[in-house]
């Protein structure tokens, strides 16, 4: 099958979601620029032209109710958002009017409607550019949240929550973009909360969110040199979530690690791990734990920013540790560590 | 008997009736609201109803119509179904929305009503994005949104003004200038009363009506729609209001709330634009009027009173729409 990047899978999924329906429309701040949000909108305004490929004043707020309005009118708009911290503008219309609307009217509209939005990292992006504020929306009944970690899972989910009825935060990492994986030409359409066993393992659970989930793969790869046979799973979807696949695994692993892209307070570790202990009780008990950024706000310099993430390293001392009653004296390989680095998830998909 | 069409082409009759009805129906949910029958907040439309009329009449068959949480009027204005309405107010399965919105949320997709909205402003922006459906999809109709003073505060009716502006879109805004959010009056709230020349300043025309004349209302809506029709871009159409009732629930406030004199109501009480329509018709045509419209209304509670509370099962349904375009 076909290498494709992240980002190219993103462009993919847009144009022919765009040729198939011609309510599909896509806009935000740059969207039709040079640069075309990393290249993920590139060449849709030469196709579709400037009706349905559009630059929007800074107005978060009124345009997140544009794509509102225009959803219940029967269009099927994709605002894109190059930073997720910019949906702070949006949430009055995202809570109290996206999410609630097909309820509140008694199922009279319907709001079919895509937030794009990137989260960022490294390079010193700092405080307000690098929030993975995912947890905020996943507790509001009435929204979809997706947060695909490959090339193939990002096609797939956004021709999902482009034809799905109901509106999709949809979280992308800036760290992906340019990781390929084998994606198929032809449409796929993804299932809303359904996850993806990237790695089998039996010693240890590894959860991982968004980019984490690349991180929690190379953490497995790093294990395996000290015997530790580690489980790797991508929720892909964080509402609805895959409590199943991550209860079957701990089943079998008796330990569970969730590795967030963001804080851990009332954070998607949090509601997993919940959701596994309330599913298992105590029939299976098990270890957990959650990882995340630290409680602080991005620092911009990296010798701060470094130990503000999580990283294969962190990940893999925490599972060994877990494993083995405690801390010991193992440490990754260096050399290995750093190849570890350039591990992808490739399928199969 | 006097002519009941005026030179406009406005029916006399037609618009005395839909006053007197939004007004009987603001009154019966008044008299009613004390049982607890009716199960969401209230904000009444009585003193207000000549704002909705006088614009709905203007609009046609095709148009779309935005309200806010005092909303009855647009809804009944623009020819929302009225049981449906007082069954939602009641909460009942027979409601317009089955019970899940009220009074604040109403909506009638199927007579071209958009949902309304608890937070003020929500609902201008969302007006824009659903005219600009209309407009890409090439279907006919424009968006006339409601929305108060208060909501001209807020950072997103600013963003709408310049965005309406920028795309064109057929859009009638229409402010409904009561003086108050809630218990605030506008000489705590704005710096200066130009707000026509902020609107302005977005390349969007104008139009004021003072005082609730319910025949220039309508007349400076169309003079505004002609333009919006012929793809010039929005409308901006002021109609300065007063709320005779309290911000929310059945009652007055004059004299317990300290925030308003009952001096200021009375002015637009001699102008009661209900009255005043009544006054340019013949005393049979306005008696036969008024029995129908009590008829009406006597129905529309009727049928909320008879209609079922909805069941348990129905806690769950509509948080997600089923459908996609598969």
């Amino acid at each position: 099958m076909r290498e494709l990047r992240y980002v190219d899978a993103l462009r993919e999924a847009v144009e022919q979601e765009m040729d198939r329906d011609p309510n599909v429309f896509v806009f935000g701040l740059d969207v039709d620029d040079f640069k075309a949000i990393q290249g993920s909108t590139e060449g849709l305004l030469a196709k579709f032209g400037p009706d349905r490929v559009f630059t929007t004043p800074l107005s978060e707020d009124a345009m997140t109710g544009v794509a509102i309005g225009a959803a219940m009118s029967g269009m099927r708009p994709i605002h894109v958002h190059i930073r997720m911290d910019f949906l702070m503008l949006c949430m009055n219309q995202l809570i109290n009017m996206a999410s609630k609307s097909h309820y509140m009217y008694g199922g009279q509209f319907d709001v079919p409607m895509v937030a794009r939005c990137m989260i960022g990292k490294s390079w010193g992006q700092g405080a307000q550019h690098s929030q993975g504020l995912y947890s905020m929306f996943m507790g509001i009944p009435g929204l979809r949240v997706a947060a695909p970690a490959n090339a193939y899972d990002a096609k797939a989910c956004l021709i999902a929550a482009i034809r799905d009825n109901n509106p999709t935060i949809f979280v992308e990492h800036r760290l992906l973009y340019p990781t390929t994986a084998p994606t198929p030409e032809t449409e796929i359409v993804s299932t809303p909360g359904k996850g993806r066993l990237l790695a089998e393992g039996d010693d240890v659970t590894l959860v991982g969110v968004s980019n984490m989930a690349v991180e929690c793969l190379r953490a497995q790869e790093l294990l395996r040199d000290a015997g530790i046979s580690a489980e790797v799973i991508d929720p892909v979807w964080l509402l609805p979530l895959d409590i199943d696949i991550v209860a079957r695994s701990v089943r079998k692993t008796r330990r569970l690690i969730v590795v967030d892209n963001g804080w851990t307070v009332c954070g998607a570790g949090a509601e997993i791990i919940a959701s596994v202990a309330e599913r298992l009780q105590l029939d299976v008990p098990f270890q957990a734990a959650r990882m995340g950024f630290e409680f602080t706000p991005c620092p911009t310099t990296p010798s701060l920013e470094d130990g503000f993430y999580p990283n294969p390293k962190t990940i893999a001392l925490k599972a060994f540790a877990m494993v083995n009653g405690g801390p010991g004296d193992w440490q990754p390989d260096a050399e290995r560590a750093k190849l570890a680095y350039q591990l992808q998830f490739k399928g199969p998909f | 008997m006097k002519n009941l069409t005026n030179e406009n082409g406005a029916d006399h009759g037609h618009i005395y009736r839909m006053l007197k009805l939004i007004r009987r129906v603001e009154e019966k949910v008044a008299e009613v609201y004390p049982t607890d029958k009716i199960k969401s907040p209230v904000h009444l439309s009585i003193g207000q109803e000549a704002v909705a009329v006088g614009v709905c009449d203007a609009l046609d068959e095709t148009d779309f119509v935005s309200g806010t949480y005092r909303g009855h009027a647009s809804y009944i204005a623009h020819g929302g179904d009225l049981p449906a309405m007082i069954a939602e107010l009641y909460g009942k399965a027979g409601g317009i929305s089955r019970g899940k919105g009220g009074s604040m949320h109403l909506a009638d997709a199927k007579n071209r009503i958009l949902g309304s909205s608890a937070v003020v402003g929500t609902t201008v922006p969302i007006s824009l994005g659903f005219a600009m459906g209309l407009m890409r999809q090439k279907k006919p109709g424009i968006v006339a949104s409601f929305f108060g003073d208060g909501a001209t505060e807020e950072g997103a009716f600013y963003e709408s003004l310049n965005f309406a502006a920028l795309k064109k879109l057929p859009v009638l805004f229409i402010l409904e200038n009561n003086g108050y959010a809630i218990h605030t009056p506008l000489s705590k709230r704005w710096a200066t009363h130009d707000l026509l020349k902020r609107v302005e300043t977005f390349g969007i025309p104008t139009e004021s009506v003072p005082d609730m004349d319910v025949f220039e209302i309508r007349a400076a809506a169309r003079r505004l729609l002609r333009g919006i029709r012929a793809g010039e871009g929005p409308g901006f159409l002021e109609c300065k209001t007063y709320r005779w009732s309290e911000h929310v629930g059945p009652g007055q406030d004059y004299e317990s709330g300290g925030y308003r004199d009952r001096t200021e109501l009375e002015p637009w009480q001699k102008n009661d634009a209900v009255a005043m329509a009544a006054r340019e018709l013949p005393a049979s045509v306005v008696s036969a009027i008024d029995a129908e419209v009590e008829e009406q209304v006597a129905r529309a509670f009727d049928f909320a009173e008879a209609s079922p509370f909805p069941g348990l099962h129905e806690l769950t349904e509509h948080v997600y729409s089923e459908t996609a375009n598969a």
